[in-house]
């Protein structure tokens, strides 16, 4: 009886604890070195940022990015991101539709092409922009310096993330779905809209988010590219390294922790996404 | 006994809403006889497969220990336990040729070289691959497949043999030759063999003793025929074929004589609501005079033939001679 | 399947070529050209220089180590997000994503703070171990590694969900230990993933520049990476030697893409 008792009062506990992991000793410490140096690479550091940006206080703060220069560089950034992120969104649409369903020599070319900005460091990147739009341009379009660099450069970089995310999902779209809409009397625009747009718009929307965050994030294709000015064509990472370069860590912290919200929000949008899609199967 | 299974349990934590955990396994204690092909009978998710696992160490008991040949092995890894696995889907290593699968056992324990290849071909021929030790496991069907995996369980001499419903992933036809086969292997090779089976005509065709699991719980132990001819209880009975009920007892179909005219005593009357020809046998629906839900009969076609039954056909129904019956339930 | 009629598709086709010519295309053949601009004997004399021999030498001395580094540290947390459970494995799944989106300047930023050696968290008890992380060899790798950090996890963790764990457990019942299952039967099922995405770690930290930018020093014969060397050139009037460095990087990353995107669809079948 006694026995019986101490029996179901220790069960719940042992359960509740096998239950949740199925670590061997072996695999605890792989886990342990794998979080600590993930920690000491990654978290820390970025962790690093966000106490370094709210150690000065909120004011502090606020009066850093509320500065003219900070705030017009993180305005830009946000508006040329957006702005970007909407041309990728058609364009990258369109191009996985052409690889997935259009034939035509030279395709696999085309798909080749499309990964040349993620290969490319992004220095060379801004130098592969200028060789055709700099100052020695042999189509005599000098995009370099203007208005026009920033959308350029962040729209080279960010080509492939739509396209990427929307290809596959593209081609695995069940056929039979259409030609069912079909016989139902469904007409090419009415299919379009409502069974392979709708079926697209989560990979859509991941790529997005990821063209999003790549935009705001960018630097290395604006150091040649673009001229940098303040309040002209200054994006909010050129803005950070100036910081840096001045010495102001503080001040860089506060405008990257800007930075890093929006990366967070990617991140929980995106797996918010992949769990969805996960669930839908 | 070669595996002794004591007051197992296993419980997972709940998946969706509710708090209560999920049991698989209830407190089941089985003890399985050296050199005995056994069966491991019941339906999908009602914890057989969990029983199997745990016996071969994939999984982990919450509570409850398990001994093979003799050994406490419930904390022993599985590649401690001796034992052969056999998967529903193979299990294939699919980057080794089917002599490389086979032998994996043997280099794992470091057996010399010709002694691995040697035995290798041996169990290949046992299992009639012979001539396809150098292919992928890509170039082979399912049954060849399942049959290599078999044969890289036997290589490592396990003391015991686990198939995880060996034959679920295969067509029909496949399904009944390998069913044939394994019987036969298992009178050549005598391995202490539990497969795990939802499919009734397989286990009592193949196995020595069949064990009912349902609900994580055993129902009942015994012979093929035991089972079929004593069902402990309602679901043993419902489970191991068709069950009908006529007035208080409920018995298989076959089981019910079939009059067209009154005379037996406690017959019951009923007319013939629907007439169902398959092959060889005749299923009847009878209507009950006094109601209580229809009955089914079966008989054979000239049965029925000589008895000119058609639809609307008055009936008298009793049960016959020897059948199996148990009391129905109230509820039922 | 919806087809677009054929004017549609034409100008469909038209408008996607003529915008990733315009974008991608041409630039790169204008790079190309740029960098041959002073005839090829000119490219080869620039990589005679002592100064762009140390800065390519340096690249791929910190690529391979952080490479090496994100191999490991990417197969083991792979194995132990999709075959193990623990409390905090969607957390830690998540925020392994995280240096993808993050500005290379702010991982530059965020390893100055905590190892900067004045200032930083960690880096004046470091340094007074005598252990140098920023402006050294030491503070490149970790900011290579942060940034491709995610990109063996990306490549291997689909690929495990996939093949599943029949074949370990198989291996295992047959009696393999857990080393003697990763090597025989693990390690061969994903090594095309690991592949891939070792070599797609490889272009991106060669091409790895505002994270180094920072943690650096950028000093010209010890810490100044390929990368450095690109911008240093440029901004001292040096375009065509500039050119010719951005042209030997894209050679060497595009060839990555292209070696991955050739092997991949004969993995799918």
């Amino acid at each position: 009886m006694t026995s019986a008792l101490v029996d179901t009062l220790a069960r719940p506990a042992l359960r509740r604890r096998a239950s949740r992991t199925n670590l061997t000793p072996g695999s605890s410490l792989a886990l342990g070195i794998s979080v600590t140096w993930f920690s000491l690479l990654v978290l820390i550091p970025l962790a690093a940022i966000v106490a370094t940006a709210a150690g000065g206080g909120w004011s502090t703060y606020w009066a850093t990015i509320s500065s003219g220069e900070t705030f017009a560089a993180v305005r830009m950034t946000v508006e040329q991101a957006a702005l970007v992120t909407l041309v990728n969104v058609v364009m990258g649409t369109l191009i996985a539709w052409v690889l997935v369903r259009d034939r035509f020599a030279g395709k696999r070319l085309l798909d080749i092409v499309i990964d040349i900005p993620f290969a490319l460091p992004t220095i060379v990147a801004g130098l592969v922009l200028l060789g055709l739009y700099g100052p020695t341009s042999p189509v005599g379009v000098h995009w370099a310096y203007t208005r026009m660099a920033v959308p350029l450069a962040l729209a080279f970089v960010t080509l492939p993330f739509v396209v990427r995310t929307v290809q596959p999902v593209l081609g695995e779209l069940d056929h039979d779905v259409e030609e069912a809409a079909a016989s139902l009397g469904a007409g090419r625009l009415t299919i379009l809209r409502r069974i392979v747009l709708p079926s697209l718009l989560p990979a859509i929307t991941a790529g997005a988010a990821l063209s999003f965050a790549r935009a705001i994030a960018e630097y290395g294709s604006l150091v040649l590219l673009s001229s940098n000015k303040p309040f002209q064509s200054e994006v909010a990472s050129v803005r950070v390294m100036t910081y840096i370069e001045n010495g102001s860590t503080a001040a860089a912290a506060s405008v990257a922790s800007l930075l890093l919200v929006v990366s967070l929000v990617v991140i929980v949008l995106l797996d918010t996404l992949s769990r969805k899609a996960a669930r839908r199967g | 006994m070669s595996i002794e299974v004591r007051n197992l349990t296993k419980t997972y934590p709940s998946t969706s809403g509710s708090s209560e955990p999920f049991v698989a396994l209830d407190d089941v204690s089985l003890s399985l006889p050296t050199g005995q092909l056994t069966a491991l009978l019941g339906p999908s998710g009602g914890g057989k497969s969990t029983l199997l696992r745990i016996i071969a160490g994939l999984d982990t008991a919450t509570t409850g220990s398990v001994e093979i040949e003799g050994v406490d092995a419930t904390s022993l890894p599985p590649q401690r336990r001796n034992v052969g696995f056999v998967f529903q889907h193979y299990a294939v290593f699919k980057h080794m040729t089917v002599a490389k699968n086979v032998a994996f056992g043997m280099e794992i324990r470091k057996r010399p070289k010709a002694e691995v290849r040697r035995r290798t071909q041996e169990l290949l021929e046992l299992v009639h691959l012979g001539q396809f030790a150098d292919r992928m496991p890509s170039q082979l069907s399912g049954g060849q497949r399942q049959r290599m995996a078999l044969a890289r369980a036997l290589a490592v001499e396990p003391s015991v043999l686990l198939l995880d419903e060996p034959f679920g992933a295969l067509d029909a036809k496949v399904r009944k030759e390998l069913r044939d086969w394994l019987r036969r292997l298992h009178d050549e090779v005598h391995v202490t063999t539990v497969f795990v089976t939802h499919d009734q005509e397989e286990a009592m065709e193949v196995a020595d003793e069949i064990v009912v699991v349902n609900q994580g719980r055993v129902e009942q132990v015994g012979s093929p025929d035991q089972l079929y001819d004593e069902p402990a209880n309602d679901f043993v009975m419902g489970f191991l074929g068709d069950v009908t009920r006529l007035g208080q007892v409920r018995l298989r179909p076959h089981d019910i004589d079939v009059a067209v005219q009154p005379g037996a005593a406690g017959a019951h009357a009923g007319v013939v609501t629907r007439m169902l020809r398959v092959g060889f046998e005749v299923r009847l629906e009878v209507e009950p005079d006094g109601g209580g839900g229809a009955v089914s009969v079966v008989l054979t076609r000239s049965h029925a033939h000589a008895l000119d039954l058609e639809l609307g056909s008055r009936v008298w129904l009793t049960a016959s001679i020897g059948a199996v019956t148990i009391p129905a339930m109230a509820a039922v | 399947m919806v087809e677009l009629n054929r004017p549609l598709r034409w100008a469909v086709r038209l408008l996607v070529l003529g915008y990733v010519f315009l974008l991608v295309a041409w630039p790169t053949l204008a790079m190309v050209r740029q960098a041959f601009a002073g005839g090829v004997g000119k490219v080869t004399a620039l990589f005679g220089q002592q100064e762009v021999q140390h800065a390519f030498l340096l690249t791929g001395q910190v690529a391979v180590q952080a490479v090496l580094i994100n191999l490991v540290f990417g197969v083991t947390i792979s194995l132990l997000l999709v075959r193990y459970e623990f409390p905090g494995k969607r957390v830690l799944s998540a925020l392994i994503d995280l240096p993808m989106s993050v500005s290379p300047v702010v991982v530059g930023l965020a390893l100055l703070l905590v190892y900067g050696p004045r200032t930083g968290w960690f880096g004046p008890t470091l340094e007074h171990w005598g252990v140098q992380i920023i402006y050294s060899g030491t503070g490149m790798i970790m900011a290579t590694a942060f940034v491709a950090l995610p990109l063996v996890v990306r490549e291997v963790v689909p690929v495990l969900h996939e093949i599943g764990d029949d074949q370990e457990q198989a291996a295992r019942s047959l009696g393999a230990n857990f080393p003697q299952t990763f090597w025989r039967i693990t390690l061969p099922s994903i090594k095309w993933a690991v592949v891939y995405g070792v070599v797609l770690s490889l272009a991106r930290c060669l091409g790895e520049f505002g994270a180094v930018k920072v943690v650096s020093g950028n000093v010209i014969g010890q810490t100044q990476t390929a990368t450095l060397l690109v911008e240093s050139q440029y901004h001292a009037f040096a375009q065509q030697s500039a050119y010719a460095i951005s042209f030997v990087l894209a050679l060497v990353s595009v060839a990555c893409i292209v070696v991955v995107s050739l092997l991949r669809p004969k993995e799918g079948h």
